[in-house]
């Protein structure tokens, strides 16, 4: 059995196999950038990406993930470190404050822009409301989606 | 100025880290050797310990320990103001968030696992949830010492109230009741520590207040304040209250790695963090008012009655803002205010974002409007007769003649740009024939800065320029998330002249600089900013002796990163300058130190200068409402507040934007209600904090006062943007309805009425 993270392959016995996804991250991968807010699955802060889809690893087990590709926030940043345009955004829109919810916002985010990439802020307002904040208000959060979209965008017609 | 998201790019030192997810909080750090502690909670709310019996905890799985009060080798009892609350429980039980225990175990699984195994022995007593009837003579003390279950009592006596009422044409008399909420910050309490090679004590705890955290776990454990070193990493969120629940739990998990002798992490769920964290105060505010027929308000009258639970925390402070500010941001002549913070067995309750004064602008910014309806008078009209103006002179005595009293023009700019004029006869007022509801409304505030009379304000900097010419920078202010430290790095390169990637803020610790009180009052900037001016100011002056010990040249002169001689060639540029300080043995290092200009108060009076320079700001919203359903949804959010300069407007934005976010789930949903004491909510699914679906676009104005009071000329804006969403959100809603609420939260009011309505 694998799951796949951040394209790195691990191997699972079938003993892990009921393990919080969100606790394996952080403890047996060290990746402590998926947080845990509620652990309840309603406040968004472990959000990752499972096949693309934005999913609470708080409220799965490793068996969900098995033969699935996850990324976390760590999986985000290019090989070469460059941000990736949506974390780009989230810094110069001014959308972090404590910075608790940031990752789980980036992904679900993430999630949104691979399905649909020219989104309305309406439709970006609903991918996050899922993710709690309770510093900022959202609205640089959505800001940072838009110019997100927008810079992804450009760099597609560069390329 | 309206900030325009489109026009500003943010910096933020701390951003990077935060957006790639290595930043590391303090759940995020792990040991060798750590163990993981977890606290046993108080089955009941009132109850006199027998005994607690840990043997069968001790038997299970992975347990290492489990302490009580009696293991505690130095003072079981602390307290910021009072020492009331016992880090763990001894003798008796006050409430429900109380600690009788800690477990300490290989994993936090066994650790809770083993929590129904540790047994107490208890005397029920009788519980007192009512603040009303805690203060009747009769009533059992909960903290015998303190003589009384009224914790803390404040009052402002001015003018003839007599006089008042006889010069009054109308009196109007409300009472008003306001919510217990919970801060809900996205990080749960944690607190990781262990005793260091040199015996040192370290701590790295999601706290808001590190000086504050060593006092509470330096006085737990015996120690010197010196052989505890708190550090600060990200904190997710504090909002005033990561105070003392979070340093207790630092206590805590300090207690259990210094008698272990190794490290304990103690990371709190949700569910613990809200049945124990404190609160904000709920109130019950009981107004007359009287006034002129012009308008001229004569007299308030007031009583205030805050439950402060069973603890003082912070509870003679909360209230004492509350007392200064009682009748809003008017002038009135006569004035009678009574206050109250009262002991009962309820969870405590303590600092909040906007710190006692919520409670009171819910209630006098209805006030206002509903004696301006009885008197025939426009709203804005009554606010404009009675608001206070450049030289008025406040409640307490004190005149406004040391900055710009620019509370006209934060109303005048809000209510142009949400075009409150034209909007208002489109309000419904509980039209009968209408499918959905419109209102519209606002509410305005000054507010005093940082802690004014209630402790000393000073704080410092230290400026430390490498060989290099970069800059390591410190202050005694805490980084809650708001990007403190980034609004020091720029002060800092405005006042040398430097680009801001030359500065790098070193990380913090207690044992690095003087303790500079807490980062509360929204003073972070203020006092932070004022003593990082301070700083550079001297560090200026070491430049300059660099260059003149090497030219042999007097009175040099530093500015905008170059240094000039007397008579204003140029004779060194900034690293020119830091290169001859260290070739002539100057070190361009600087300790500055802002004191807070004098601040003053009559307790018997209430009188006094209480607070050194004053913001303000009005705030509107405009919403509908279903008719059938009750359901509120909000329109549109304005702000305007004048919070001197905008060090980092996108930084600042994010404070207006988060402030009314805050506020409007405080004034629409957010309650902690509690039964036996004990809060009902335990998690997000059923405390009610706002998605981003909730929201409207939000606009935020900065009006831009410069204060002389403070050195960077820029003042707080934290709280401020809080304190007002809630009254203004009651005005729309009397607006769409036709109906007054006067207690919070405002939805649970509009609900019940429509389900009224259609019976």
């Amino acid at each position: 059995m694998i799951v796949t993270v951040n394209g790195t392959e691990y191997p699972i016995e079938p003993a892990q196999g009921e393990k919080i996804l969100a606790l394996w991250l952080r403890e047996d991968l060290m990746l402590t950038g998926t947080k845990i807010g509620c652990d309840i699955g309603v406040c968004g802060s472990c959000t990752v990406l499972l096949d693309n889809k934005a999913v609470r690893s708080c409220k799965l087990k490793l068996k969900d993930a098995v033969g699935k590709n996850v990324v976390t926030i760590e999986g985000m940043v290019n090989k070469d470190g460059k941000l990736h345009p949506i974390q780009q955004a989230f810094v110069d829109c001014g959308a972090i404050q404590c910075g608790f919810c940031t990752p789980g916002m980036v992904l679900s985010a993430y999630a949104l822009l691979l399905e649909t990439p020219n989104p309305t802020r309406e439709q970006a307002r609903q991918a996050i409301k899922g993710n709690l904040c309770r510093c900022t208000g959202y609205q640089q959060i959505i800001d940072a989606i838009m110019c997100a979209a927008e810079m992804i965008n450009i760099e597609k017609e560069d390329n | 100025m309206i900030y325009n998201s489109n026009k500003a790019k943010a910096f933020r030192n701390d951003a990077i880290a935060k957006v790639t997810g290595t930043a590391k909080y303090t759940d995020d750090y792990t040991m060798p050797q750590m163990l993981h502690a977890v606290p046993v909670f108080a089955p009941v709310a009132s109850a006199k310990i027998v005994s607690i019996n840990t043997q069968e905890a001790l038997l299970q799985p992975g347990i290492v320990a489990v302490f009580t009060a009696n293991d505690i080798p130095g003072n079981v009892y602390f307290g910021q103001i009072i020492k009331d609350y016992p880090t763990l429980a001894s003798d008796r039980i006050r409430s429900t968030g109380d600690v009788l225990a800690l477990i300490v175990a290989n994993t936090r699984e066994h650790a809770i696992a083993a929590i129904p195994c540790v047994k107490p022995e208890l005397q029920e007593l009788p519980a007192i949830y009512d603040p009303e009837a805690a203060m009747l003579p009769e009533t059992l003390l909960l903290h015998p010492d303190h003589g009384s279950n009224v914790c803390n009592y404040h009052c402002v006596r001015t003018g003839d109230i007599e006089q008042g009422e006889q010069d009054s044409d109308i009196v109007i008399e409300e009472s008003f009741v306001t919510s217990r909420a919970e801060h809900a910050y996205l990080e749960p309490e944690s607190a990781l520590c262990y005793l260091r090679p040199d015996g040192v004590l370290e701590v790295i705890g999601s706290m808001q207040h590190p000086f504050s955290t060593r006092r509470f776990v330096a006085s737990t454990l015996g120690l010197k304040l010196c052989d505890v070193e708190v550090k600060t990493v990200p904190m997710g969120g504090g909002f005033g209250g990561k105070d003392d629940t979070a340093a207790l739990v630092c206590a805590r998990a300090a207690l259990c790695a210094y008698l272990l002798k190794k490290p304990v992490k103690l990371t709190y769920s949700r569910e613990w963090s809200m049945q124990e964290s404190y609160k904000r105060h709920p109130y019950t505010l009981q107004y007359r008012m009287g006034l002129k027929s012009s308008g001229k308000i004569q007299f308030v009258k007031v009583r205030m009655v805050a439950d402060g639970g069973a603890y003082c925390s912070v509870t003679p402070w909360v209230t004492w803002r509350s007392t200064v500010q009682c009748c809003g941001c008017y002038e009135v002549p006569n004035v009678h205010c009574d206050v109250y913070g009262v002991y009962t067995n309820n969870v405590f309750s303590g600092a909040f974002r906007g710190f006692g004064s919520p409670q009171v602008n819910f209630s006098i910014e209805q006030l206002i409007e509903i004696a301006a309806n009885k008197l025939g008078i426009s709203e804005t009209e009554l606010r404009r007769i009675n608001m206070v103006k450049q030289d008025s002179v406040t409640i307490t005595g004190q005149k406004l003649d040391t900055h710009t009293v620019s509370l006209q023009q934060a109303m005048d700019t809000v209510l142009r740009e949400v075009d409150y004029k034209a909007k208002l006869p489109q309000c419904s007022y509980g039209d009968k024939q209408a499918d959905e509801w419109y209102g519209i409304g606002y509410a305005i505030s000054y507010r005093g800065m940082s802690l004014g009379a209630e402790g000393t304000d000073f704080n410092s900097a230290i400026i430390n320029i490498q060989p290099d010419g970069s800059v390591l920078l410190e202050t005694g202010i805490h980084e809650n998330g708001q990007g403190s430290e980034t609004a020091m790095i720029l002060i800092l390169a405005e006042e040398l002249g430097i680009p801001q990637e030359l500065i790098r803020y070193r990380f913090p610790s207690t044992s690095n600089i003087p303790d500079g009180g807490t980062t509360v009052a929204s003073r972070g900037t203020l006092l932070g900013g004022g003593a990082t001016v301070k700083a550079a100011e001297i560090v200026k002056q070491r430049l300059c002796e660099g260059v003149e010990a090497s030219m042999g040249i007097k009175n040099c002169q530093f500015k905008d990163g170059k240094v000039y001689d007397v008579v204003g060639h140029e004779v060194a540029d900034y690293y020119t300058a830091v290169k001859l300080c260290y070739s002539n043995q100057i070190y361009p290092y600087a300790f500055g130190v802002f004191q807070a200009p004098r601040v003053s108060w009559d307790e018997h009076t209430g009188h006094g200068d209480a607070y050194f320079t004053w913001v303000y700001g009005c705030q509107a919203v405009e919403l509908k409402v279903n008719p059938q359903t009750g359901q509120i949804t909000i329109l549109n959010m304005i702000a305007a507040h004048d919070m001197g300069k905008a060090i980092n407007p996108a930084m600042l934005a994010g404070q207006f934007y988060g402030g009314l976010t805050m506020g409007a789930g405080y004034g629409l949903y957010e309650d902690t209600p509690l039964q036996d004491g004990k809060p009902t909510i335990s998690n997000y699914h059923n405390y009610r904090v706002l998605r981003s679906t909730d929201l409207p676009e939000m606009t935020a104005i900065f009006i831009q006062n410069p204060d002389p009071n403070s050195p960077s000329k820029a003042k707080g804006i934290g709280e401020p943007t809080l304190e007002l969403m809630a009254p203004a959100i009651a005005n729309a809603l009397y607006r769409a309805t036709g109906m007054r609420f006067n207690s919070l939260p405002l939805a649970k009011g509009v609900q019940e009425y429509v389900k009224g309505l259609k019976k």
